[in-house]
């Protein structure tokens, strides 16, 4: 095997499958051209950040894996324009920490700080201001990508316009993304003037919704998915504004808590689910109004617990995130909660939110109009399986798409139904680069 | 949090292209010191420096140079000094890992494991001591990053802790020599595992083993702090002080 390329079993954020690789640690954007050398002839190359990707979208066991987490550092900030140039391997995390002070935010964010700018545009991710700002592939103006065919090659929507599209939510397949050039958004403060509003059931949640998207830059809902009958998909909705005062303080350098082992199996059981479920909603519903909090309480409460993901136990847990479209948005949702309901097996966390008409121009980016409803399940085998896909079905039927990020056993079948500009992907793909995900979805049955 | 406890002070870093420099020079640049870095290879020291104008620091400047084979002279100090300005603390931190079967056998891999870790380090160490006395007096600091790896010998990596542990001596020996005559504060920073290219070869995981960003934070509070030998991370000075304690002939049983 190459020299440069090391064994080490890398699992991703669902902790299911762990596999063994052959991984790369470079530290330096100039060791970059010689490990896609190193790489050539090999079984294939995948790029990797911080692991967040719940399924096997970040993986590549029979082939070789570039981290470029050491490849971190800030190229060039304009604190007057918010035009930031980084490495790929920069986390959100420390971008924020970084540019907070001077006003600036990062244009949208997923639910974690810790992943790498080279993983958000990969996965074109997604935050709850989808409705005003789209995806985070629309805020990228340049790229810096590795070919084994071509090169170092600079892209922008000017510039190689179809593969620097491609490569926005291209799942890392285009290329070696070395580096970076984004837009960050302007910010008064680091708080937000959050409202707590409950709803006692989906046809409410829509109503809401349609009246707090155009009011509010940040909009997400949390589901109860034990609730069936005509509370069916009560919950409670999260609307928030950038706050005018509080300052401009950064978070907090260090992750409050940490779990310090994996949980026994079954931690996460019904009959916690329920009480869980209880808890959660019922502290909401004490603190329902208004509220000043930080951004990192209020964006990322999951990061204050360092390796959350190991609550869920040694076989590790599954996350369904799928998209309907406006028209089916309210008949998809409703029939997937009473398909969770009819399961017995609820979700401990469902989140939902709307997805807006903006487009990063991916080809195959989560993107809307429509609902997205995101569902954790612990891993207990087939049954959790059997759900999985019937959760499918209900989306294939709507017109829906399910999250790559977020996946790792979807059929090829759901992925090209939801994804059918794939085949262009599959055109621009650099022929060194793939991923196990990639494979499974690709693979002509 | 950002602070801006660094303001308005300069650091000289030797080596400044490796992954435990480079992680200091991030937490001193976040904390508003402005920094003179030295490496061999220019273009790399070009993007640390561009790094760490972003992370705040008012003022980097770069010098592409080979530490082993650069004399430094009292004009190469002042020429270094000048790129920012001046600076009141230095920070040594080239360094060769090696490979210890390979020193066994090979003179020229021994030697210049000696070369690197002792006698270059030592010679810019005492060098320093000299200019700093003279610039800042008792408010210099000159520091030097050491290795556990120099407190007691053991067959897995001799050599290279055997230089090590003559520069721990030497930045013991500036520091005594300052308390009692006057001059820089003296420290060495003994660091136990860091995970870094240069122990790529090493399986690794577990609890012993640390990242270049948390001995970091351990260095750039001992260049403020009082001692003149630091460990970092701390635990490693109770783990050294069993092994020196071991008997020979318990050692002698277990290859480490």
């Amino acid at each position: 095997m190459a020299l440069s390329f090391h064994s080490q079993v890398v699992e991703p954020w669902g902790r299911t499958p762990r596999l063994p690789h052959q991984v790369a640690r470079p530290l330096h954007r100039d060791q970059l051209p010689g490990l896609i050398g190193e790489a050539a002839g090999g079984g294939g190359l995948l790029a990797a950040g911080l692991h967040r990707s719940y399924g096997d979208s970040g993986l590549n066991p029979d082939g070789l894996m570039i981290s470029m987490r050491g490849v971190d550092r800030f190229i060039a900030f304009d604190p007057a324009s918010g035009v930031l140039r980084a490495e790929a391997g920069v986390s959100l995390d420390e971008i924020l920490r970084m540019a907070t002070p001077h006003g600036w935010f990062l244009p949208t964010t997923p639910g974690t700080r810790f992943v790498t700018l080279g993983g958000a545009i990969a996965n074109d991710v997604h935050g709850k201001n989808h409705h005003r700002a789209g995806s985070f592939g629309r805020h990228v103006r340049r790229i810096g990508l590795l070919r084994s065919d071509a090169g170092a090659l600079e892209l922008s929507p000017q510039e190689r316009p179809e593969l620097f599209h491609a490569t926005l939510g291209g799942l890392g397949l285009t290329g070696l993304i070395a580096w970076a050039e984004i837009a960050l958004a302007p910010i008064p403060s680091t708080f937000v003037d959050e409202e707590t509003v409950p709803f006692a059931n989906l046809a409410e949640y829509f109503l809401l919704s349609a009246e707090s998207d155009p009011r509010f830059e940040h909009v997400s809902s949390w589901i109860d998915c034990t609730a069936s009958g005509t509370a069916l998909g009560r919950g409670v909705m999260y609307r928030a504004n950038w706050s005018a005062a509080g300052g401009l303080a950064p978070h907090a350098p260090r992750q409050k808590l940490q779990v310090p082992i994996t949980a026994p199996p079954g931690l996460m059981n019904k009959l916690s689910l329920r009480a869980f479920n209880a808890a959660y909603g019922g502290m909401q519903r004490m603190r329902r109004g208004t509220a000043r909090k930080h951004y990192g309480g209020a964006f990322y409460p999951l990061d204050a617990i360092g390796g959350w993901n190991r609550f869920y136990g040694p076989a590790g847990f599954y996350q369904h995130q799928f998209m309907a479209p406006l028209a089916a948005q309210k008949d998809a949702m409703t029939e997937a909660l009473r398909t969770l309901v009819a399961a017995g097996q609820g979700s401990f966390l469902a989140v939902l939110k709307s997805l807006g008409p903006l487009r990063s121009g991916g080809l195959v980016s989560f993107e809307g109009p429509g609902a997205s409803l995101a569902l954790d399940f612990p891993n207990r085998g087939e049954a959790t399986l059997k759900l999985l896909e019937r959760l499918d079905s209900i989306v294939v039927a709507a017109g829906g798409k399910i999250y790559p990020a977020k996946d790792g056993r979807m059929s090829a079948a759901t992925f090209r139904a939801g994804y059918p500009r794939w085949r262009e992907l599959e055109a621009l793909r650099d022929p060194l680069f793939s991923s196990r995900f990639w494979r499974r979805v690709t693979h002509d049955q | 949090m950002t602070n801006n406890a660094w303001r308005g002070r300069g650091v000289l870093i030797l080596g400044a292209a490796s992954a435990i420099a480079e992680a200091v020079a991030r937490e001193l640049a976040s904390q508003g010191a402005q920094l003179v870095l030295v490496a061999r290879d220019g273009p790399r020291l070009e993007a640390i420096a561009a790094d760490l104008r972003v992370r705040g620091s008012p003022n980097v400047a770069v010098r592409a140079l080979d530490l082993v084979e650069a004399e430094p002279t009292d004009e190469l100090l002042q020429s270094l000094a000048d790129q920012i300005g001046g600076f009141d603390t230095a920070l040594i931190a080239h360094g060769l890992l090696g490979d210890q079967t390979r020193a066994e056998q090979d003179a020229a891999h021994a030697a210049a494991l000696i070369d690197v870790n002792f006698t270059s380090a030592g010679l810019w160490a005492l060098a320093l001591a000299r200019r700093l006395e003279r610039t800042d007096g008792r408010n210099g600091v000159v520091a030097a990053i050491g290795s556990v790896a120099g407190d007691r010998g053991r067959s897995s990596n001799f050599v290279y802790g055997a230089a090590k542990a003559g520069l721990a001596v030497l930045m013991q020996g500036l520091a005594h020599r300052s308390a009692l005559h006057g001059g820089p504060k003296a420290v060495v920073f003994k660091l136990g595992f860091v995970d870094t290219p240069m122990t790529a070869d090493l399986p690794k995981g577990g609890p012993l083993w640390a990242t270049p960003g948390a001995v970091a934070k351990v260095i750039v509070k001992g260049l403020n702090g009082r001692s003149a030998i630091v460990y970092g991370p701390w635990f490693w000075r109770y783990v050294m002080l069993i092994i020196r304690l071991l008997p020979q002939p318990v050692i002698a049983r277990i290859d480490i």
